[in-house]
């Protein structure tokens, strides 16, 4: 995989292909569910906060840590294996049937180089600039529903947003959606170009693919979250 | 030169490649026959390098492409072009983007340089301008062969392997992409290796023909010289038909003036009775008919 490029503009151009696929591609959904993920986030974080003793300001709180340390990474990553997972291994998988791969080979073109690796670095580069964008976004939907519900005033949710804020945080969601980035990028990749067989064998390492990467990633979840908090 | 020496290719405990060992010609058309499971595409991917061979060499110009390192592999690769079974165009690219592709990846050439050149073989596979914006899905199995073989040939390569080149196609189309191989080959000096189990492919292009089967070379000639064979597992193989049983005879006729003993009933009767022709028992021909004899009324 790691040989040199027999040219290396074409891998960039290559490189440039996926960070648009993966990163572009998948903006949308990461838009949707981050804003969706914030708003649910304040609504229930309200309803079981009853007590009058604690101030409204917690909520945003509780919204702002949930989304950074989990919600934003982990769920949205989830959401990318079955997003990015799923076009990676089908497209792998696709080429290697309709001997596509056979013929990059042919050419004397290192196809591990030039079909996954610039899928992994594109995915390595996007993932985390994403998940950056649903943490705002996540914490922005969670004031927007406050607002919107009339259960917190919006200069409260911002005060309590910079209530004891710990850095280290983000710098924690990030180190895990670099590895969930690995993660999402390297298995579907796996399973679509070892593919043998036809359509039906495409659509299985798919399916195996999103389900291996989807367990992968909850287990690195919890083994980051216990070594690194 | 491709020169195979006992060339042996196993999956698991079951032997695919018994030991094949051929000479291609250089400058011709090569044709790999036999059936289905006889080993032709497991001989193909092994010699282009897509199957590591059991034991055995595939010396290219004497080198042996087995045992090369990658450096010295890719220097051969560079000289192969191959057109697939499937056509194997990339589905995401256009069919002027497909093949530009070896271009772009191979060489420092300008836009314009490499557009000409493009044009250049899609003309050469006579595909007409309008369709180099499209996609491979856009486009009918016929063009696609005939875009596969301009990306194969677009590098000028001295090798071309073609896997099953008229596989999907109609009898017509076939003969325009057999053609095309040929004149190809010819011009660009190229030796090229067909896989096929197309007999009209094998009588058209086959200047030399090998015929696989059980993974062993069964037999080795021309076209000229496979329709007399006397080789029963080849003549199993290509005169599986009536039709080209009768071709086989008609050819036989032509040839030795009398009537093979495989087929001499039918034949025979026919000739006695409606062509009114001195057939002896060892199916000679005492008149052999010139021009058009009149049936027995």
């Amino acid at each position: 995989m790691f040989r040199k490029p027999e040219n290396a503009r074409m891998y960039w151009k290559q490189f440039m292909l996926q960070c648009n696929d993966i990163g572009i591609g998948s903006l949308g959904i990461i838009c949707i569910i981050s804003v969706f993920i914030g708003a649910v986030s304040t609504l229930q974080t309200a309803y079981q906060l009853v007590s009058p003793i604690i101030p409204k300001s917690t909520i945003a709180q509780i919204v702002r840590d949930t989304v950074i340390l989990e919600f934003a990474p982990t769920l949205s990553c989830i959401v990318l294996c079955g997003v990015v997972g799923s076009k990676i291994a089908s497209e792998l998988g696709n080429m290697r049937v309709s001997e596509q791969i056979d013929a990059l080979e042919i050419m004397g073109i290192n196809t591990k180089g030039y079909l996954v690796l610039p899928k992994i670095l594109a995915g390595l580069v996007t993932i985390p600039l994403l998940i950056m964008l649903a943490m705002i976004l996540g914490i922005w939907g969670g004031r927007l529903a406050g607002t919107a519900a009339g259960i917190i005033d919006p200069t409260i949710f911002d005060t309590g947003l910079k209530m004891a804020f710990k850095p280290y945080n983000v710098y924690f969601a990030l180190i895990k959606s670099v590895v969930f980035a690995f993660i999402i990028t390297a298995i579907p990749a796996f399973y679509g170009y070892t593919v043998k067989g036809g359509a039906l064998e495409i659509g299985h390492s798919s399916t195996r693919a999103v389900v291996v990467s989807c367990v992968l990633l909850l287990l690195a979840d919890y083994v980051l979250s216990a070594l690194l908090l | 030169m491709i020169e195979l020496k006992d060339l042996k290719k196993s999956f698991d405990d079951k032997a695919v490649l018994k030991g094949v060992s051929i000479v291609m010609s250089d400058g011709k058309c090569n044709l790999i026959i036999g059936s289905s499971g006889s080993g032709k595409t497991v001989l193909m991917k092994c010699m282009v390098g897509l199957l590591k061979p059991t034991s055995g060499n595939v010396l290219y110009d004497g080198a042996d492409f087995v045992n090369l390192n990658d450096k010295e592999q890719k220097a051969i690769r560079e000289k192969i072009g191959m057109l697939f079974q499937g056509g194997a165009l990339f589905d995401s690219q256009t069919v002027e983007q497909n093949v530009m592709f070896p271009l772009d990846m191979f060489t420092t050439d300008k836009y314009a340089k490499k557009r000409d050149r493009v044009k250049q073989v899609l003309d050469r596979v006579q595909l007409k301008e309008d369709a180099y914006k499209k996609f491979p899905s856009e486009i009918s199995g016929g063009m696609q062969k005939r875009v596969a073989l301009a990306r194969a040939i677009v590098l000028n390569p001295k090798y071309l392997f073609c896997d099953e080149p008229n596989s999907g196609l109609d009898p017509q189309t076939s003969m325009v992409i057999d053609k095309l191989i040929h004149e190809i080959t010819q011009e660009y000096d190229m030796t090229t290796i067909v896989n096929t189990h197309d007999m009209n492919s094998v009588m058209e292009i086959g200047d030399h023909i090998i015929y696989m089967h059980q993974g062993e070379k069964e037999w080795e000639g021309n076209n000229k010289e496979i329709i007399l064979s006397e080789n029963e597992k080849l003549n199993q193989f290509i005169f599986a038909s009536e039709f080209l049983r009768d071709a086989k005879a008609m050819r036989t006729i032509q040839e030795t003036g009398r009537i093979p003993e495989s087929v001499q009933g039918g034949i025979k009767d026919a000739m006695e009775e409606k062509f009114n022709m001195d057939i002896d028992k060892d199916g000679h021909i005492g008149a052999p008919p010139k021009g058009n004899v009149p049936p027995k009324e």
